[in-house]
């Protein structure tokens, strides 16, 4: 039984991290109705902005922490807003294949860019533990502070986009480009601002997972993002991709089904089975958990 | 005899020329040349499938991977025992290869089935996906299978592929895409591209075609995987992940889909960038993706399309 | 207040628009009519800045607007419901009067128009919470004019407010229509095919074929006009 909690809560803070780099693809989708490939190199680039920062600071204090967390968030909602700036506004009304392509474009850029010696190198380096570490034991069960931080983190953030996406101007502008962008023009909603406005808030998430996922890994190297965004995407796809609790369920899903098969004997086919959950998913519910499936109109 | 057939006559016979003085050949051009041919038929069979009947695809790279293997595995266990002790003699030795191959391709067009009919009635972003995810399953499927090098790879594949059988294969899809285009079963595929309720209206079989296109797609690259195993000498799971695909799909696009030349040419010049840009070794791959996104940006019908067959609506 | 001078818009290689110029003074309602395939929504997406012209001008309270974002179209009073209403499906009736006043940042003001939107179609208030996907076609409708009257216009466009809706619901419509421009002044530009409807609320109109305007005139000399009858008003 503790077992099975352990690998239960170890799940879920791996499907934590991957529920907020979903949030980016799905907010992404929602507004263009287009796969941004190059998410996954925005959450690398958290951890990368983590790693530079954390080196300036104090180790092991929340202050530290959330400095990082803080940085990382800002830079990559930065670098998202130049993203869709440059090279997926020109393509708007572009073919969605041409903007995929531009997409797997920036992704290649970001990598390449960071392996280069000059700018970080391909090796792996140690992230700094910038947060306090700490073991608790409760019943037979073994509760990092980082496991803490990573579930506690991502849930306030959730709780804050739903905020935003529900409550505020902005946020009710993003659901009504998502619906009808057309009409969303004619109450004089400037789509370029709300366009922009969602990859900031989509990969100050990604830049926030990064951090996360740098704590516990806990190295950074200009390729980890590719493995966690592909996942991310599936468990975007998962929960109804466009659908923001959606990303946030099939985040947390794929995360414990992953770490459950990784403890099994089957484990060296763990990242087959996100794969297989991504095929039954679109064979027979192409919209999702969440999602309602909507036919392509003629 | 029919132009196309003309066609691939001599290219046939200038592939059996080009062999027969491949020994005046500086080696280090004729890999890159072996490279750009084992390219050009990825390019040219998934052009099939993107270009001509609108099918994104993103799991070339797993067929290929399907090719590459079961290729070299006919080679390195069935040949010794094949070939006796002293290795055969050189026809022998092509004898095997080819059969060898021709399980490559074989097999990846069974793949190729077995992917096709169930995820061919999906569309745009959720058929690339899905592809996707199938090239995924197969890579870590081969990651599993410890007779075959498991994440390690296979080693030890015997060097058969030579520019002659390179040329031949890459004669063969161009030969085999243009004829199918350009027959009246062909035109179902442009119909089927250009608007697919309308081409079921007049009583295509749009599945039919999408799978006929899918399961050719996968046979060649099948059999490039097959020529790169037998290039390389050596073969891992990982040089077949999702990046392969891609770059396959970036030469195509390109190139301009459904324009065989012009893939034809994205091919060749995209195995050539990065060895012209060998010089500036460690900016090389950063210039690679930035001229990626310039040209899609510049150029978004692709580098060589230079008349658009149709409008897009 | 609104006048359009040799408008040409095209799809790809297919003319839309083929040179139409029109003006609609203030205060007034201006119908324009036609065929399917005749221009009339094509005219209003365009104006409104949803289409972009190959050339043409269009200017709005003496201010050039051709090239200006939709957005920023709306910004200055010139308001657009388009056709088959495209309400915010998901979002609530609430959200999307919300939604109307993007613009408006004087929450008095924007009280104020709500009590307006529904002073005129009391219906709204009772549907607050519902999604309005779930509204039915007039109710719709209602919604997606209430909408338009949140972003204070000055000027409304409405294109084909009698589509898809209960034949009964179409005259309570249709004399909110003119209680909007009577009451509160605000001036309109109606698309519809219903052309009998059209020419009776409005003053002036202008008849589309093909791209062209074919014909033009007070509405109630166009309403005995034999051949208009002919085409448009069934004999």
């Amino acid at each position: 039984m503790s077992e099975f909690l352990q690998q239960l809560l170890n799940g879920l803070s791996l499907g934590a991290i991957y529920a907020l780099i979903a949030l980016g693809y799905t907010m992404v989708y929602g507004v263009l109705r287009f796969i941004n490939f190059a998410h996954s190199d925005v959450f690398m680039v958290g951890a990368i902005i983590g790693y530079y920062t954390g080196h300036h600071l104090p180790p092991g204090t929340v202050g530290s922490g959330l400095v990082v967390l803080a940085a990382a968030m800002a830079g990559c909602a930065l670098l998202g807003i130049v993203i869709e700036r440059f090279a997926y506004r020109p393509l708007r009304n572009a073919p969605t294949l041409n903007v995929l392509i531009t997409a797997i474009g920036v992704s290649l850029l970001l990598e390449y860019t960071f392996q280069n010696q000059h700018v970080f190198g391909a090796a792996p380096q140690l992230f700094p533990p910038v947060f306090p570490v700490k073991n608790f034991q409760l019943g037979g069960l073994s509760i990092s502070s980082n496991q803490l931080i990573v579930i506690g983190v991502a849930a306030l953030l959730m709780v804050a986009l739903e905020f935003i996406v529900h409550r505020t101007k902005i946020g009710t502008a993003m659901r009504a480009v998502s619906l009808n962008p057309k009409a969303a023009q004619l109450v004089g909603v400037n789509i370029d601002v709300v366009i922009s406005f969602t990859f900031g808030l989509g990969s100050a998430l990604a830049g926030a997972g990064g951090i996360l996922y740098a704590l516990n890994y806990p190295s950074v190297e200009p390729l980890m993002g590719v493995v966690p965004g592909l996942k991310a995407f599936i468990a975007a796809i998962l929960g109804g991709i466009g659908n923001i609790p959606g990303a946030a369920l099939g985040g947390l899903i794929l995360g414990t089904v992953e770490t459950f098969v990784s403890g099994s004997q089957w484990s060296t086919y763990k990242d087959a089975i996100a794969f297989a959950i991504l095929i039954v998913i679109l064979l027979f519910r192409p919209a999702g958990i969440l999602g309602k499936f909507t036919v392509e109109k003629v | 005899m029919p132009k196309p057939h003309l066609a691939l006559l001599a290219a046939l016979l200038l592939a059996f020329g080009i062999s027969h003085f491949s020994g005046l050949i500086d080696p280090y051009y004729l890999d890159v040349l072996t490279g750009i041919g084992i390219n050009v038929i990825l390019a040219v069979s998934l052009n099939l499938v993107n270009g001509y009947t609108g099918q994104f695809s993103l799991g070339h790279a797993g067929f290929m991977s399907v090719g590459a293997y079961l290729a070299a595995a006919v080679s390195v266990f069935l040949g010794p025992t094949l070939l006796g002790p002293g290795g055969g003699t050189a026809f022998q030795q092509n004898a095997l290869f080819l059969g060898a191959l021709l399980t490559g391709g074989l097999s990846a067009a069974v793949a190729g089935l077995l992917v096709g009919v169930p995820s061919l009635r999906l569309k745009g972003d959720y058929l690339a996906l899905v592809t996707l995810g199938f090239g995924e399953i197969i890579r870590v499927i081969f990651q599993n299978v410890e007779k075959l090098g498991g994440a390690l790879g296979l080693n030890g594949i015997p060097a058969y592929t030579s520019i002659f059988w390179v040329l031949v294969f890459v004669a063969l899809s161009v030969f085999v895409v243009t004829c199918l285009v350009h027959s009246t079963y062909g035109r179902g595929f442009l119909a089927t591209h250009d608007d697919e309720i309308a081409a079921e209206a007049v009583g295509l079989n749009t599945t039919r075609y999408k799978i006929v296109a899918f399961v050719i797609g996968a046979f060649f690259a099948g059999i490039a995987g097959g020529l790169y195993g037998h290039f390389k000498m050596t073969i891992t799971p990982s040089g077949f992940d999702f990046t392969k695909s891609i770059e396959i799909v970036v030469m195509v696009i390109l190139g301009g889909m459904g324009n065989t030349l012009g893939v034809i040419l994205a091919a060749i010049l995209l195995t050539l960038l990065p060895e012209v840009l060998r010089s500036v070794a460690e900016y090389r791959m950063i210039l690679y993706s930035f001229l990626l996104i310039v040209l899609m940006l510049a150029r978004p019908q692709g580098l060589f399309n230079f008349k658009r067959r149709k409008a897009k609506p | 207040m609104l006048a359009v001078t040799d408008l040409h818009v095209s799809y790809g290689a297919i003319a839309a628009l083929s040179g139409i110029s029109f003006q609609v003074e203030q205060g007034s309602i201006v119908t324009l009519i036609g065929g399917n395939g005749a221009g009339k929504t094509t005219t209003l997406r365009t104006v409104s800045g949803l289409l972009r012209p190959k050339s043409g001008a269009i200017s709005f309270l003496g201010e050039d607007i051709t090239t200006l974002p939709a957005h920023q179209i709306v910004a200055r009073g010139l308001c657009h419901v388009p056709e088959g209403r495209m309400i915010f499906s998901n979002l609530t009736v609430d959200e999307n009067l919300a939604m109307g006043a993007y613009l408006q940042h004087d929450p008095v003001r924007i009280a104020a128009n709500r009590d307006y939107v529904f002073s005129i179609f009391p219906r709204l208030r009772e549907r607050l919470k519902q999604t309005a996907g779930t509204l039915s076609g007039g109710e719709q409708q209602m919604l997606a004019i209430g909408r338009a009257l949140m972003g204070n216009p000055k000027f409304l466009m409405l294109d084909e407010p009698s589509l898809g809706i209960a034949p009964r619901l179409i005259s309570t419509i249709f004399e909110k229509i003119v209680e909007i421009n009577r009451v509160h002044g605000i001036t309109i530009l109606l698309v519809e095919q219903n052309a009998n409807l059209a020419l009776e609320i409005s003053r002036h109109a202008y008849c589309l074929e093909t791209g062209r305007i074919a014909m033009e005139g007070e509405s109630k000399k166009l309403r005995h006009d034999p051949q208009l009858k002919a085409t448009y008003l069934g004999g």
